[in-house]
């Protein structure tokens, strides 16, 4: 079989395109039904917990892991048969970085550089801006194990950018990191975004959810909503509303019992209920009256993503998610 | 598919990688050195087919020159040793199931008077069974003795028609570590070799770096030959430090040529290092791979490889089986090296077989190895 | 020591070596308090607790946890509190129920209380249907809530928990929280680290640890006042392009994008508002929206670090 090594893609085409893609290991559906377009220079974020099925969806894309059904192209290329051509445009950050701990932060990036067999001319300037990039210039003649964990995961990241790929997969990159190399992190996405690249993440991390153009929530190996952020959060039917009790604990225990796990918690102090409707709020209150607990409070809210998901997963029909 | 050619810039920085997880982690090279040290030690010392002195205990029933002439024998033969006089049978049992000496010579109490008559008096020489290979050797050198006092006493009497002299070529004093080092040096290398290339790839899939490594455009077989290369070097290495310990320190003459012995030994580590790769392609732990290693390399290079036991006295089936142990070629050609000095054209079928085995092991884990998760 | 206070530590130091991993940490814990305490990796926060469960000796300071020693009581403390660290230490090849036994007989729950207690872990975590499940087959949350009820069996005064939540999916987690709520309702204090921010909102009271340090301390809405600047989301055609404009303007100490949306922190909002629209009008795009944003914890944690790292540059990185 011959496949052209440039790229066929069409303009208009999405970049990861795939059709009723899915995974069985042994009797077990880890990924099923995935049919989704991603265009070039979007942040797609893979949202879910653990167990459902981000990692993969990443790496059957990435053409390490053969899909079991469906089809999928990425950078034009198909997963099956032309997985050696899409690795050239590609690059893959796994949860564990894939460093080499052994070895200097600067003998890591040029590893990865051989084996994008990137010219020796070109490398020297990009180098250096990649490790200006993540704050890694006073270290480069560090090991990496000796590197905290932010800094490993900023070293895997210019590794990953090192041959200047089309498309960018990331498995939980921020997974254990903490915010202020979070946002470093982001800020080195940014500056790709700027340069064409598609950056595909999966994340457990809601709140950064919230910074890809597009997510896709993922639950028990489907993927059950696909949109904006805004869109999502706007979509949800009901309402979130915030109350402020004088014993909030109290208050938790008796809500708890009127509605679905996950539809009540104490948030800062203060209770955030998702109602389906006024009606539930109404009755609600009077719960809470009738316990003599005082309610000092009560607006509505906008939603957050990881309401969303709650919401999505809570009233996603049990025979879909297994 | 089409695939693009092996690409050298790949390749390099493959090689060079491992080559800084080598320098960078000093204890794994020291093994790589100490455990054929330690293994020549122990095994070079105390596998020896050679029977220093065997102790004997006498049961002298006659008591007469004659027999004292006989017993003298022994201990001037330097293979025995008198450990004392016994007088029953009782004693003897005794002595021998304690294990203080090996044999019992029972000299009956007309052996002087029989001689005398010019009839062939019975000796009886009772021999510590449980060690069957000390005990055969034991009653040869007993059947030794004797004969030389019977010749002796003839001697005075008839001339000899005969003269029976054996003549060991090689190996004329039949010192068991010249035939056992250079084995072991096979054997050794056969385990480390197929030990260190397993570890290094499962090591990889371990820490997860191989994940990263083959969603690169990579290649399966610049993966392999970056992975053996530095090994190859270590491997030599180890080969010319065996060798070296082999000659100075256990006295071993290097009879051979020694570039010839440098050649096949490459063509050895190819195959054992592949083999190693192929290990790592089914084991995908450290601890599994080290596993399989030894299993698939030491016990068939320790009993298959005619090291210690001869595959002529095998059963059929098991000589069979012999073929696919790469190491019994290499003790072969190992022994044939140190010992006799043979040309490569006489071992054309030895090298002929490493060659194959290098090269089937090699393709096969080639085949074997799929840029997939499982 | 005040009978109120759970926990109760003044000036409590670690090092290791020449490294300080703790420095001269005072605070006190009230009874039925869930605390937090955050920092980054490396902070100091999993040293820290293992002090106060006498599993690591102090170097100097004094330290009181349920009125225990931490310098000389360290082994009746381990027997009045419950300790649940980052990886779960739960066995794999264990069922649910045997490592639910394993832990009831390890912090010697009386014979006649280790039914009810059983009962109560498996219905806590609802695992009352996996009883015989080996343990290693168990999703993420799972685990969490066994390990919870594994460490909480024997009733402790004191909880303490070391990262719980890493790794566990967003309904779960909620769970998680749900339980810890309903605990120390009851009177149970918790001593939790976290660095998920956005799980700090669940907490009484947050602590927040840097470089060995206490940098913050106070509830989740103090220490939000806390933040000197003020963020505006804005909303703009072309993002990417305003981004790199605004960074170079000077106008702003940080931007980062957000979904389509741009968040910066500035001064003030009030002034800085209009500031950045007149700017960014005159560079020739649309605003379309410009609006203050409550910050979350994560933009003031961020903060506050950046802030201690102009403060004492010396210690950044190490």
């Amino acid at each position: 079989m011959s496949v052209p090594t440039t790229s066929p893609l069409p303009p208009s085409a999405g970049i990861i395109e795939t059709e009723g893609l899915g995974r069985a290991f042994g009797e077990l559906w880890a990924v099923r039904g995935l049919t989704l377009n991603v265009r070039r220079g979007e942040v797609f974020g893979l949202v879910g917990p653990d167990g459902a099925g981000k990692s993969t969806i990443i790496r059957m894309l990435t053409g390490i892991l053969p899909p079991t059904e469906g089809a999928a192209t990425v950078a034009g290329f198909p997963i099956e048969g032309g997985e050696e051509q899409l690795k050239t445009r590609i690059s893959y950050m796994s949860q564990r970085f894939g460093l080499y701990a052994d070895l200097t932060v600067e003998e890591n990036l040029s590893f990865y550089g051989d084996l994008y067999e990137v010219p020796r001319r070109e490398r020297g300037p990009l180098e250096e801006r990649l490790l200006g990039f993540s704050n890694l210039t006073p270290f480069r003649k560090r090991l990496a194990s000796n590197l905290s964990g932010g800094m490993k995961q900023k070293l895997g990241l210019a590794c990953a950018l090192i041959h200047k790929p089309e498309i960018l997969f990331l498995d939980e990159p921020t997974n254990g990191v903490d915010p202020a190399s979070r946002r470093d992190f982001w800020r080195i996405l940014y500056a790709m975004l700027k340069e064409g690249v598609t950056v595909f993440v999966s994340t457990a991390y809601l709140d950064e959810a919230e910074r890809c153009s597009r997510v896709g929530l993922m639950h028990g190996g489907r993927m059950i909503q696909c949109d904006t952020p805004q869109r999502l959060k706007q979509g949800i039917p009901g309402r979130l509303v915030e109350l402020e009790a004088g014993q909030p604990r109290a208050a938790l225990e008796i809500l708890s019992g009127r509605f679905d796990s996950g539809h009540v918690s104490l948030f800062g102090g203060k209770l955030h209920l998702y109602a389906d409707s006024e009606e539930e709020v109404a009755q609600a209150l009077a719960a809470l009256g009738e316990a003599g607990i005082e309610v000092l409070g009560a607006k509505s809210i906008p939603p957050t993503l990881e309401d969303v998901f709650i919401q999505q997963v809570t009233h996603t029909p049990q025979e879909a998610v297994s | 598919m089409n695939r693009p050619a092996l690409s050298w810039i790949r390749l390099a920085a493959l090689v060079r990688k491992e080559f800084i997880h080598i320098s960078r982690d000093p204890r794994s090279l020291a093994m790589a050195f100490l455990m054929p040290m330690i293994l020549l030690i122990l095994f070079g010392y105390a596998i020896s087919m050679d029977i220093k002195t065997l102790d004997l205990a006498v049961y002298d029933q006659d008591k007469s020159a004659a027999s004292r002439q006989y017993v003298e024998g022994y201990q001037a033969s330097g293979y025995f040793r008198v450990a004392g006089s016994i007088e029953d049978y009782a004693s003897a049992r005794a002595q021998l199931d304690r294990g203080q000496v090996h044999l019992a010579l029972v000299i009956p109490s007309h052996f002087a008077r029989d001689l005398e008559q010019g009839r062939s008096p019975k000796v009886q020489v009772i021999a510590d069974g449980t060690d069957a290979n000390t005990a055969t050797i034991a009653l040869g050198y007993a059947e030794a003795v004797t004969n030389r006092f019977s010749t002796v006493r003839q001697h005075a009497t008839i001339e000899l028609a005969v003269d029976n002299r054996v003549r060991v070529w090689y190996n004329p004093d039949l010192k068991s570590r010249w035939f056992i080092i250079p084995g072991l040096i096979a054997v050794i290398m056969s385990v480390i070799t197929a030990l260190l290339t397993s570890l290094t790839v499962s090591r990889e899939w371990e820490s997860g770096t191989m994940e990263q490594l083959i969603a690169t455009p990579v290649q399966p077989i610049e993966l392999f030959l970056g992975k053996m290369a530095p090994y190859f070097v270590i491997g030599v290495a180890d080969v010319l430090f065996s060798v070296a310990m082999g000659v100075w320190v256990f006295g071993v003459p290097l009879r051979g040529s020694f570039l010839f012995l440098l050649g096949v030994s490459s063509m050895f580590l190819v195959g054992g290092l592949s083999l190693g790769i192929l290990i790592s392609t089914v084991a995908k732990s450290q601890l599994v791979a080290s596993q399989l290693a030894m299993i698939l390399t030491f016990l068939p290079a320790f009993l298959l490889s005619g090291f210690l036991y001869s595959i002529d006295n095998m059963p059929r089936f098991l000589q069979v089986a012999t073929h696919v142990v790469q190491s019994r070629y290499f003790v072969d050609v190992l022994k044939a090296i140190f010992l006799k000095a043979s040309p490569p054209r006489f071992l054309a079928e030895d090298l002929a077989f490493l060659g194959l085995f290098a090269v089937v092991v090699f393709v096969a884990a080639l085949r074997k190895f799929k840029k997939k998760l499982t | 020591m005040n009978r109120e206070n759970a926990v109760e530590v003044k000036d409590l130091t670690r090092t290791f070596g020449s490294f300080v991993a703790v420095d001269r940490l005072t605070l006190e814990v009230g009874r039925g308090t869930v605390f937090g305490f955050l920092g980054p990796n490396g902070a100091g926060k999993s040293t820290t607790i293992r002090m106060l469960c006498g599993l690591l000796l102090p170097t100097s300071g004094e330290g009181r946890v349920a009125g225990l020693d931490v310098m000389t009581e360290s082994e009746a403390i381990k027997r009045s509190i419950g300790y649940m660290s980052q990886k779960f230490s739960l066995y794999d090849d264990l069922t649910v129920e045997e490592n639910i036994d394993f832990y009831a007989g390890l912090y010697s729950v009386p014979k006649d209380r280790r039914q009810e207690r059983k009962a109560w872990v498996l219905e806590m975590a609802g695992l009352a249907d996996k009883r015989r499940t080996l343990t290693r087959t168990l999703a993420g949350g799972w685990k969490q809530r066994l390990a919870l009820g594994c460490a909480v069996q024997h009733e402790p005064p004191i909880l303490f928990l070391d990262e719980p939540t890493s790794g566990v999916d967003p309904l779960s987690r909620r769970r998680f929280w749900d339980l810890i709520a309903q605990m120390a309702r009851r009177g149970t204090t918790v001593f939790v680290t976290t660095h998920y921010m956005e799980e700090a909102e669940y907490c009484d009271e947050l602590a927040l640890i840097y470089r060995g340090k206490m940098i913050a301390r106070g509830t989740p809405h103090e220490v939000k006042v806390l933040l000197p600047d003020d963020i505006l989301e804005i909303r703009v055609e072309r993002p990417f392009e305003a981004l790199e404009r605004l960074e170079a303007s000077g106008l702003v100490r940080e931007v980062a994008l957000f979904g389509g949306a741009l968040h910066a922190v500035v001064g003030e909002a009030g002034t800085g508002a209009p500031a950045l629209a007149r700017f960014l009008e005159e560079q020739g795009f649309v605003v379309e929206a410009i609006q203050p944003v409550p910050p979350s914890l994560e933009d003031v944690f961020v903060s506050l670090i950046e802030l201690e790292d102009r403060r004492n540059p010396a210690g950044a990185e190490e």
